[in-house]
């Protein structure tokens, strides 16, 4: 059955208003200043430990974000693997039933829109909002890189350092979809937070070393590289997993593979020698769309289910 | 459909898997009538305003709002029709002239228009002076206020009404209904739903009565006074003394005595019953005490409407 108008008729309107409240929120602001302190602290170990200890590296820039000292195991990239999904919780986990408990819902849809333009709105604002505060971010990590180290990064480590941030932000739509099924699902702010941080505990720091044990437990084999592929398959069902491999692979050109290491793949490969940045992309394309496809499919659920939904309270 | 009916359902039915809530109902609203939609919660008032708005898919049956589909036609709908739900809601951290701006933005009013008109509805309603307060220092009355100013802003040609006056102070609700009747004067047909009969039968044109989703009644407040007149008187008394309820049901006309404390019974008749009942009192050998006739209002009619449906299931 054909409905009149666009599905995405208001939905300029519905994003300028949501960017507006994220933008004056205080729960934005506080999430925001978290992650600008925690990463600043995260680069400047950084800087202190790319200064004591490399001597020549092509690649020395990309260092910043990736290097920790001992004593301190948090680099930038850690630290946004973490806080990244806790900014994106933070920011969808009340979009939907909030406006259910606050019963503007009903009013808000009997304006000439349809559901489509409210989640859609919603959805890219969200994602809108956080690319501005991460774009900040980088911009800040690379101006201080340049102010204390007086190093010029090359054009391939910009190309890598923009590839991450792209990522990145793919990373945190993935959370941001999700935290924003959850406000679809649960009629309560209290649960949609604490279901979506639940998850996102299991997914970032139990699940990765669980999965060979699942492996182990469910389809025991003899053979080591099956239950390596294996629970390495079942890791990479967690976006942190997957996430933390693609930095791996962009921002240490030396990643020759992401998985097991053949003897096939050494054969005439010059070890420690960098990759070229296509095939670093190549090695982390799987993943990459994977965080994408993830993203479009939590969306999508939450979509189809916010479509059937009563909407009177 | 008739040029002058602006709503019309014909056998409008909601299913859901586990009930049928709206079961097949027909009725129409004409241009610049305030109808009423009556009935106890649940009743499935709001269910139907929701499929005449397109905000809730219908199982069966059609609607046609201004000769709109609102299944297919939901824009065409919602852009003509105000909507005030049940316990309104705003942005409580916003202005109410901000919260009026947002959905003129989604109407899609330019700049000068939009503010044209916020001020005018806010203006309209009495809440100029607060325009720039956040609606969160707003009181129930001023907030179901609010959302009468944005069905103005709107310039919609009908306002559909969720329980506008329920939860609110005898005052708020004079006020209310006083805004109401300036939308009818308008020439804006007004569907409003309610509990509460006495407080919306002033403004009524018709009413429809729903009783688990059936329309049990329907027509002005005075045919729907008759109808249900017609069943009855009742008459209150007050006696002591044994067999006297079984007396009073031997009364001819009387159609059924209650007993809703000791030594007080409710008749149920068809005419006025008083000198047989307080004959028949005596001719027990009981005790009058008190004997009164009470000529029901329409908001007894309503209660007593569905008293007599719980009184016929109970003696099913």
């Amino acid at each position: 059955m054909q409905r009149e108008g666009s599905a995405l008729h208001g939905l300029g309107v519905v994003i300028l208003k949501e960017l507006s409240d994220h933008v004056t929120s205080i729960r934005m602001r506080v999430l925001e200043w978290l992650v600008v302190l925690f990463g600043m602290l995260a680069v400047f170990n950084a800087i202190q430990q790319v200064k004591e200890t490399t001597a020549e590296d092509p690649f020395l820039f990309l260092k910043l974000f990736t290097t920790a000292p001992d004593s301190f195991p948090f680099s930038f990239v850690t630290f946004l693997m973490i806080l990244v999904p806790l900014v994106s919780i933070g920011m969808a986990f009340d979009s939907i039933n909030g406006e259910h408990n606050r019963r503007t819902l009903s009013r808000i849809l009997s304006q000439p829109i349809y559901r489509d333009a409210l989640l859609f709105g919603k959805f890219l604002a969200g994602l809108f909002t956080l690319s501005v505060s991460l774009v900040a971010l980088w911009l800040l990590v690379i101006g201080l890189g340049l102010f204390v180290l007086g190093l010029p990064p090359s054009g391939e480590e910009l190309a890598r350092a923009f590839i991450f941030l792209f990522i990145t932000i793919a990373y945190a739509g993935v959370w941001l979809a999700l935290a924003m099924l959850f406000s679809i699902v649960f009629r309560s702010g209290a649960t949609a937070v604490l279901t979506s941080l639940g998850l996102w505990l299991f997914l970032t720091l139990i699940w990765p070393s669980l999965s060979k044990f699942v492996v182990e437990a469910f389809w025991p084999s003899n053979d080591n590289e099956t239950i390596l592929l294996a629970s390495q398959f079942f890791s990479r069902l967690s976006p942190a997993t997957m996430y933390g491999e693609v930095v791996v692979a962009i921002l240490n050109p030396t990643t020759r593979t992401l998985g097991l290491i053949y003897l096939s793949q050494l054969q005439g490969a010059v070890l420690g020698a960098p990759m070229a940045l296509g095939e670093s992309l190549i090695i982390a394309w799987p993943q990459i769309v994977g965080l994408i496809a993830s993203t479009i499919l939590l969306f999508v659920a939450g979509y189809v289910i916010f479509q059937r939904q009563e909407v009177r309270a | 459909m008739s040029a002058d009916k602006v709503i019309e359902a014909q056998g409008l039915t909601k299913r859901y898997e586990e009930a049928t809530v709206v079961k097949g109902i027909s009725f129409s609203v004409a241009k610049g009538e305030i109808f009423g939609l009556l009935g106890p919660n649940g009743a499935g008032k709001t269910t139907t305003i929701l499929m005449l708005l397109g905000l809730s898919d219908i199982s069966d049956g059609q609607a046609r709002v201004l000769g709109f589909d609102p299944v297919r036609e939901p824009l065409a709908v919602k852009r003509r029709v105000g909507y005030l739900p049940d316990q309104v809601g705003f942005y409580d951290n916003l202005s109410a002239s901000d919260n009026l701006r947002y959905t003129a933005r989604l109407m899609g009013l330019e700049r000068e228009e939009r503010e044209q008109k916020i001020a005018e509805s806010l203006d309209h309603v009495g809440l100029h002076d607060v325009a720039d307060r956040p609606v969160d220092t707003f009181s129930r009355g001023m907030r179901q206020r609010l959302g009468l100013a944005e069905i103005l802003m709107k310039d919609a040609q009908i306002a559909i009404l969720d329980e506008p006056t329920s939860g609110l102070d005898p005052q708020a609700t004079a006020e209310l209904l006083q805004i109401i009747r300036n939308l009818k004067d308008r020439g804006v047909s007004v569907l409003l739903s309610s509990h509460l009969l006495d407080r919306v039968q002033s403004i009524c044109d018709r009413v429809a009565l729903f009783n688990q989703g059936n329309i049990a009644l329907l027509g002005t407040v005075a045919e729907l006074g008759r109808q249900v007149l017609g069943i009855g008187y009742y008459v209150d008394v007050e006696a002591e003394g044994p067999g006297i309820v079984e007396k009073l049901k031997a009364v001819p006309g009387v159609k059924l005595v209650e007993t809703p404390a000791a030594n007080r019974m409710r008749i149920y008749a068809e005419s006025d019953v008083r000198s047989d009942a307080a004959a028949a009192v005596v001719a027990a050998g009981g005790r009058l005490l008190r004997l009164s006739v009470e000529t029901p209002s329409l908001d007894q009619i309503y209660n007593r409407y569905f008293e007599n449906v719980m009184g016929g299931r109970h003696a099913a």
